[in-house]
């Protein structure tokens, strides 16, 4: 990339387990970011998501490789001399400031004079909505409020680059989704690199440029939202983002044969030659049960339980081989879930283009 | 038995006991002390019944010459009394910090083993320790000994019976009641905001003074307060470390009981002891009222 604003180069970082094992937290990654972009590193607990973040931050030193940010090699800078700010998981608001003076500090430890930092507080206050609570203490705001003070302190000096580590998990559902949006929209503002952290697939896939898909300490996929869910990689991506239905077997280029012998047809791979292992993934909502759908293959299956989420209706049902399957159908559909009873077999019909095919395995 | 009845009843046995015990040997005691000290001193010990401010008058300047004198030595040895107290909290205090610091990043088990030996002295007897202290810092004693085979000193250095005497042997005796709290409040610290701190590009200096400082100060000043008190009041340590030349309050008042057997004027002189420490109190209640935003934050 030539426009990197953080470049990291076979970080590499191991922890010794209470047990005395050494967990590789970062397993050589590489890593670049571009100026602007808003990045999102995915992953399961213990992934190496918070690792990365701190490297980058400065709290977590490296075994090995380097870290340059805007060119300079940050990689023995302590915390407090690297051009990048934190939004805490847990805010981690000084208690005994006012919004105003924990809002402040980050421009007093830079130098700048008061003047200026009061009106650039003030400033940055109104940005998040915040204006006049100057005067507060953390304490006496709601969640969200000490969120969006947590988020003033971190960006009124203008860092390179802001890392968020999983910041709206504490917040409810409706007040996170306000400030995904919120967030995405103050970034294109700000114009600042943000690295956000989360095991939130569904908040990743709404407010990223790109998605880097963590596990093991390395990095699984990079890619845009788009092609992380419509085109993963491997396995673990393919089932870590959405929900899915995995057949492991063999592909011809056009037709996929599944370990069990059911043919899943799929839109032509230039890749495979001769008959290829793979993995192939159909998306839940990829499945309709429509009957005027003739022209499109189907798979039998027995449906085995109907869940009503609200928008849609979750069908779980099993292959006359035994495989289990989700199809999720839309709620507009109701007559044609009516007809369906646990028990009843049922035919499954896809779109071959919808069919995705893996063919690296797990990445090694 | 109806519920509050059967509350008032539980209360009742919960508190009564100490209650009571606080009333019989505290507040009795006390209020024996209250009158003594407006009470005529007997001409051979004992008291008479009858009004008599002179007792204070002698300590502060307003005794009538008939009776008695008023000897400016007293307001000296209370000034003498703050000062030692105050360096006794002052050195306990720079001992401590680090050291709790130091403790509190320690692995459970190690802070558990450091923590039982900050105890270890109570199981001790004081007057024991400070005999051992006479030991070493008498002109016989092992620090001399060792300097004078060494060749560094040719006579023995004048270290027992000196304010630097009483001063360590306070520090001594003291540095657990300045530790715990200490330890307490730095425990409770959360590193998150120091993190924080750091992050938002404030160095190690900044960040101790305006982030672990501000955060740590009710353990400092609840230590103060726990080592000023007994340390004004203390009669042991200057006793066995001061000698006869060092005069604290402590041993003023138990020369006025024991000796001097002037219960009147002990208890005056008590009572101011009990006057300066309610003023310290109010003003550490006064000022911990305000933090205690950040108290109840932090806890």
């Amino acid at each position: 990339m030539r426009d990197a604003i953080v470049r990291l180069a076979s970080a590499a970082k191991a922890f010794a387990t209470p047990e005395g094992r050494q967990v590789k937290a970062l397993d050589g990654i590489d890593l670049e970011i571009g100026r602007n972009e808003f990045i999102t590193l995915l992953g399961p607990f213990g992934c190496g998501k918070t690792t990365l973040l701190q490297a980058i931050s400065g709290f977590v030193e490296l075994d090995a490789g380097r870290i340059m940010i805007d060119g300079e090699d940050m990689t023995d800078r302590p915390p407090y001399r690297r051009p990048v700010n934190t939004v805490f998981q847990n805010y981690a608001l000084f208690p005994h400031m006012s919004v105003g003076e924990n809002t402040a500090y980050a421009l007093e430890a830079a130098g700048v004079g008061k003047t200026e930092r009061i009106e650039r507080v003030r400033a940055m206050l109104k940005m998040v909505g915040l204006e006049g609570m100057e005067g507060r203490l953390p304490r006496q705001l709601s969640g969200g409020q000490q969120q969006r003070v947590a988020l003033a302190r971190a960006i009124v000096a203008r860092p390179k680059v802001l890392l968020l580590d999983e910041p709206l998990s504490a917040l409810d559902r409706h007040l996170r989704e306000t400030m995904q949006l919120e967030l995405k929209n103050l970034q294109h503002e700000l114009g600042i690199t943000f690295i956000f952290v989360t095991h939130d697939q569904q908040e990743a896939l709404t407010m990223s440029d790109r998605v880097a898909v963590l596990a093991e300490g390395r990095i699984q996929q990079l890619d845009t939202p788009r092609q992380i869910y419509d085109h993963p990689q491997n396995t673990f991506v393919a089932s870590f983002i959405g929900a899915s239905n995995l057949f492991e077997g063999s592909s011809d280029g056009r037709t996929f044969v599944t370990s069990e012998g059911t043919a899943i047809l799929h839109a032509p791979a230039a890749a495979a030659e001769g008959r290829e292992p793979a993995v192939a993934l159909i998306r839940p909502e990829s499945f309709f049960l429509a009957s005027s759908a003739d022209t499109c293959p189907a798979i039998d299956v027995t449906v085995e339980q109907i869940v009503y989420v609200g928008s849609s209706f979750e069908v779980f049902a099993r292959t006359t081989s035994g495989r289990k399957l989700m199809a999720q159908i839309p709620a507009s559909q109701r007559g044609a879930i009516g007809q369906l009873n646990a028990g009843q077999s049922a035919r499954w019909h896809y779109d071959p283009a919808s069919v995705h095919l893996i063919t690296t395995r797990e990445a090694a | 038995m109806n519920i509050v009845a059967r509350r008032r009843l539980q209360l009742g046995l919960l508190l009564g006991p100490v209650t009571l015990f606080l009333l019989v040997f505290f507040l009795v005691p006390l209020g024996i002390m209250v009158v003594t000290s407006f009470l005529t001193p007997g001409l051979y010990g004992g008291v008479e019944w009858s009004f008599y401010p002179d007792n204070f008058g002698r300590i502060l300047g307003f005794a009538n010459p008939e009776f008695e004198e008023y000897d400016p030595v007293y307001i000296g040895i209370f000034l003498r009394s703050i000062r030692i107290a105050a360096m006794t909290v002052g050195a306990t205090l720079l001992v401590c910090y680090p050291a709790a610091f130091y403790i509190s990043r320690l692995p459970d088990r190690w802070k558990n083993f450091c923590l039982f030996l900050i105890t270890l002295p109570f199981f001790s007897s004081l007057i024991v320790r400070l005999f051992v202290w006479v030991m070493i810092l008498r002109p016989t004693g092992l620090v001399n000994n060792t300097l004078m085979a060494t060749g560094i000193i040719s006579a023995p250095l004048e270290m027992i019976y000196t304010d630097g005497a009483i001063i360590l042997g306070m520090v001594y005796v003291f540095i657990p009641f300045m530790f715990m709290p200490i330890y307490a409040s730095i425990e409770k610290l959360d590193w998150r905001l120091v993190q924080a701190s750091l992050d938002l590009g404030a160095g190690p200096i900044r960040t101790f003074l305006r982030i672990i400082l501000p955060l740590t100060a009710p353990g400092i000043a609840g230590g103060s307060v726990i080592v000023f008190i007994p340390a004004l009041g203390n009669f042991v340590v200057p006793a066995v470390l001061g000698g006869a030349k060092v005069m604290m309050l402590g041993n003023l008042i138990e020369g006025q009981f024991l000796s001097a057997r002037n219960w009147p004027f002990g208890s005056a002189l008590a009572m101011m002891v009990m006057a300066v420490m309610l003023v310290l109190l109010l003003a550490y209640v006064i000022l911990s009222g305000r933090r205690n935003a950040t108290a109840a934050l932090t806890a």
